[in-house]
């Protein structure tokens, strides 16, 4: 089964953080039930070689690793409707 | 007691920039460096950390918006620095924000830079960084369209680099050489400094020049002043009206190679001082400069000699006739000679070139023959500024040197060349034809000898195998400098002599 692996870049806990977490969490829960789920948050002030490394300009910006293609979304993301289309999810697992 | 401290300045070791700066770069702040398109803005940002580097042992942290750090990597090779060395060593990092070709971005919601300020500040701790360039705010722009945030972050950026004590260069795009500072209204708001760069077209001629808009509570020189880039190198400002006066002069007499002409200046020219020989073609100018260099060398001084009018061969031909023997002078090392054309190279270049051999050589006599050959391949302005430039240069090293100036018409005349250095040369020798009962003859004057008395007689020379030899006063001719000769009958000449005649003789 596809994994799908979310990585979401924070700098530190602000309302915007809070927020896209949240909506990140409600999207997991409710609408990806059943999918398994990866969600790695990174701080980059605490961990700014990752965002080095992944080029992360804006915060927050989450990245969808897995499934390929890889899809990159700048702020807090509103709410979670549309979310999934603009994330290509959920993955097309039996087509 | 104040509290206030007086703004202190980091030198940039940009070649003269630091000289029209007044010092350098207000420390800890941000420096706008705005100009168009090609130029020179990242140039002059990698510059920056690459002179901290090599010039100051201080790292640098380059983030660029624009071109990947592989491009810069090896665009700025070219310049003679090896940014993959200096990561390696840890003096230099990358922030990377250029575009990333395999990864699209959606926007939703709201969001900040944060992750780019933590970017930078990982980056300047990472290697101790004391100066930071970013380039380019234009590139910026084009990533990110919410222009009210990208306002509001960057000053969180700047103010944050403030913080950590760096130093930093942000490179903005304007559209026109003139007008406004920059694209997005937010230049001038958030930098204290404002440099401008510009690359002009000038009567069909490219000139690049750089302008000091403000330094926010601290001194800098106004107005634009010429520059370059070379390879190796990189920007090389020129500073031409920064350069102050104070040249040292000395009384110490250097022989011109021809006895009639020392007596004619006193007594030789004055170690320390530009000659300038102005006359119209063939009337001996070059023989002159040649004599000049190799009486020079002969007693055993290096001597250089630029030529833009003859070739090697030609030059070469033409000393031996005259019983020099240069080839034998260059096979000493004591004579340098070098021949290009005008039109090889910008004028910039060819006086930052002049420059650099003068201090590679150093020699005691320079001679460049001719000045007015340059006249042909740069505007007015940038001849001008070349000539000041070149002048009070040579000043400073302590030669002497010689330039040869062709007047565009055959009698009379001066060039534009005499117009722009006249006033700084410290000696003036005229060479004028004289037209004489149906005969071309040719005459010799020393206009201005500074510091010194000279003969003020226009003198009859002739040019003969052995050189240049200088006769008798023009007595029954006026009018040889106009060109407009009339001739006067013997016995008025002295008759107007008598009118005159408790003034004495003059040395």
């Amino acid at each position: 089964m596809n994994i799908i692996v979310l990585q979401l870049f924070i700098a530190g806990r602000t309302p915007r953080t809070e927020h896209a977490i949240s909506t990140l969490r409600q999207l997991i829960e409710q609408r990806l039930i059943g999918y398994p789920c990866e969600l790695v948050i990174v701080d980059v002030l605490t961990d700014p070689q990752q965002a080095e490394e992944r080029h992360i300009l804006a915060t927050p910006t989450l990245i969808k690793m897995l499934p390929l293609p890889q899809r990159r979304i700048i702020g807090d993301l509103a709410d979670a409707d549309g979310l999934l289309a603009a994330l290509s999810l959920p993955p097309l697992s039996s087509a | 007691m104040s509290s206030t401290s007086p703004i202190e300045k980091i030198p940039t070791g940009i070649p003269g920039f630091d000289h029209i700066a007044n010092g350098g770069m207000p420390r800890g702040r941000t420096t706008l460096v705005s100009g168009t398109a090609g130029s020179a803005k990242t140039v002059f940002a990698a510059q920056f950390l690459a002179a901290g580097i090599q010039q100051f042992g201080e790292a640098g942290v380059f983030i660029t918006f624009e071109e990947s750090p592989e491009a810069l990597r090896r665009n700025m090779v070219g310049f003679g620095w090896d940014i993959a060395a200096w990561e390696e060593q840890g003096k230099w990092a990358f922030v990377d924000v250029s575009p990333q070709p395999d990864s699209e971005e959606l926007v939703r919601g709201e969001y900040d830079l944060g992750a780019l300020l933590a970017r930078i500040t990982y980056a300047v701790k990472r290697v101790g960084a004391t100066r930071v360039a970013l380039d380019s705010l234009g590139a910026i722009f084009t990533r990110i369209e919410n222009s009210q945030l990208i306002r509001s972050e960057l000053l969180r950026i700047v103010t944050a680099m403030r913080a950590m004590g760096v130093t930093a260069v942000l490179t903005a795009e304007r559209t026109q050489e003139y007008g406004e500072i920059g694209r997005y209204g937010v230049e001038e708001f958030v930098t204290d400094d404002v440099v401008i760069l510009r690359n002009l077209i000038e009567e069909e001629k490219r000139r690049r020049t750089i302008e000091i808009l403000k330094f926010r509570g601290t001194s800098h020189q106004k107005g634009s002043f010429p520059f370059t880039v070379i390879p190796g190198e990189g920007v090389v400002v020129i500073p031409l009206s920064a350069i102050e006066l104070k040249q040292r002069s000395s009384n110490l007499r250097t022989r011109s190679g021809n006895d009639d002409i020392d007596r004619m200046c006193g007594g030789g020219f004055f170690r320390d001082s530009i000659i300038l020989v102005s006359g119209a073609t063939g009337t001996g100018k070059t023989l002159l400069a040649t004599t000049f260099l190799a009486s020079g060398a002969a007693q055993g001084e290096r001597v250089l000699l630029f030529a833009f009018e003859e070739s090697r061969d030609q030059l070469f031909r033409n000393a031996t006739g005259w019983g020099f023997d240069f080839e034998t002078f260059e096979l000493n090392g004591q004579m340098r000679v070098i021949c290009n054309y005008p039109e090889a190279t910008s004028l910039e270049d060819q006086l930052i070139s002049i420059k650099k051999e003068i201090q590679s050589f150093k020699p005691q006599r320079v001679a460049i023959d001719s000045l007015s050959a340059l006249e042909r391949v740069s505007t007015m302005k940038g001849f001008r500024e070349f000539v000041i430039g070149l002048t009070s240069f040579i000043k400073h090293q302590e030669v002497v040197g010689l330039f040869t100036s062709t007047t565009p018409t055959l009698l009379g005349g001066s060039s534009i060349t005499e117009a722009h250095i006249s006033t700084i040369t410290d000696s003036i020798i005229l060479m004028r034809y004289v037209e004489l009962f149906g005969e071309m003859r040719r005459g010799m004057t020393v206009l201005k000898m500074r510091g010194s008395a000279h003969d003020k007689e226009i003198r009859e020379f002739i040019i003969d195998g052995r050189g240049i030899h200088i006769g008798k006063a023009f007595r029954t001719i006026s009018g040889i400098l106009s060109g407009q000769f009339t001739h006067t009958a013997p016995s008025e000449i002295e008759r107007l002599g008598n009118l005159f005649k408790d003034e004495g003789d003059v040395a």
